[in-house]
C-alpha cells in the first residue's frame, strides 16, 4: 500500500492558512527555540575561554563586542522572553486551565481557540512589557 | 521509558528553566537596570566577576542545572522538529545523534564549571 506523505516540511511550519494567531505563535515558538538551542551550544564553547585565564577571556570578550553583537544579544534576549512566556501559556492550556468549560455546541459554531485567546493576549502584553524593559537596559541606560 | 515521559520531563525542565534562565539573563544582561534599582552588580562579564561566581557553590550548582535542563529541553525540542523532516528509517539515528551532542556538551560544560571552581579565582 502506498504511504500518504503527510510531511509538509518547513513550508508546513510557516504556512498556517486560515488558522488563528496562535498557529503563528507556534511557528515563532519553534524558530525561537531552534535559535536558543544553537546559541546554547555556542555559548558553552565561548564561555569555556575562562578556564584558559584572564587574557584568553578578555580576548574572547573583545571579539564579541560592538553594536552588531549588542543587537544580537537583544534578539537572543527577546527570543528567550518570548519562548519562556509563550511556553508557560502552552503548559497552562495543556493542563486544562484558562480554556473555559466545555459546553453544548450551538450553530453558528465558535472555535474553541477563542476561549484561550484572553490568556494569549495577557501573555503577549507581558512579553511586550518585558521586551520594553530589556530594550531600555540594552539601548538607553 | 515511554515517549510521553520524555515529553513530561521536557515540560518540567522548561518550568525550571524559566526560573534559572530568568535569574541568569537578568544578572548578565539587565545589570544596568539592577544597579539602577540598588542591586549592586558590577560588570558581570569582567573576568574577576566571572571567576567569583565560578567559585561560589550556589552558582556551580545553578550552572550545572542550567546546562542539564537547557540541553535536555533544547535537544528534545530539536529532535521533535528534526523528526518531521527526517525519514522514518532515520529516526533512531536522529535520537542517538541528539543524545551524543547532549552528552558531549554536558560533559564539556560541567568540566568547565568544575575546573573554574577549582581554579580558586583570579
Amino acid at each position: 500500500m502506498r504511504r500518504y506523505n503527510n510531511r509538509l516540511g518547513i513550508r508546513g511550519w510557516i504556512y498556517a492558512g486560515n488558522y488563528g494567531l496562535e498557529r503563528y505563535l507556534y511557528f515563532l515558538h519553534r524558530i525561537s527555540g531552534l535559535g536558543l538551542i544553537f546559541y546554547l551550544l555556542l555559548h558553552i564553547g565561548v564561555t569555556s575561554a575562562r578556564i584558559y585565564g584572564g587574557a584568553a577571556w578578555e580576548q574572547t570578550m573583545s571579539l564579541l563586542s560592538g553594536p552588531a553583537f549588542k543587537l544580537g544579544e537583544y534578539v537572543l534576549m527577546a527570543g528567550a522572553i518570548f519562548h519562556a512566556a509563550n511556553g508557560l501559556r502552552l503548559i497552562i492550556t495543556e493542563l486544562g486551565m484558562c480554556i473555559g468549560t466545555p459546553g453544548r455546541q450551538e450553530y453558528p459554531y465558535v472555535s474553541s481557540v477563542r476561549k484561550q485567546r484572553r490568556l494569549m493576549i495577557v501573555v503577549m502584553i507581558i512579553i511586550a512589557v518585558l521586551l520594553l524593559i530589556s530594550g531600555v537596559d540594552f539601548f538607553i541606560l | 521509558m515511554r515517549e510521553s515521559r520524555y515529553w513530561i520531563l521536557s515540560l518540567g525542565a522548561a518550568v525550571c528553566l524559566v526560573v534559572l534562565l530568568g535569574i541568569h539573563l537578568s544578572i548578565m544582561h539587565l545589570d544596568t537596570l539592577l544597579a539602577y534599582l540598588g542591586v549592586v552588580n558590577a560588570d558581570p562579564l569582567h573576568y574577576q566577576a566571572v571567576m567569583a561566581r565560578g567559585r561560589s557553590g550556589g552558582w556551580v550548582l545553578a550552572y550545572i542545572l542550567l546546562l542539564a535542563f537547557g540541553l535536555y529541553h533544547g535537544l528534545y525540542g530539536l529532535r521533535s522538529v528534526l523528526s518531521e523532516v527526517v525519514s522514518p528509517t532515520g529516526q533512531r539515528l536522529l535520537t542517538w545523534a541528539v543524545v551524543a551532542v547532549g552528552f558531549i556538551a554536558f560533559t564539556w560544560g560541567t568540566y568547565v564549571v568544575i575546573k573554574s571552581s577549582l581554579m580558586g579565582g583570579v
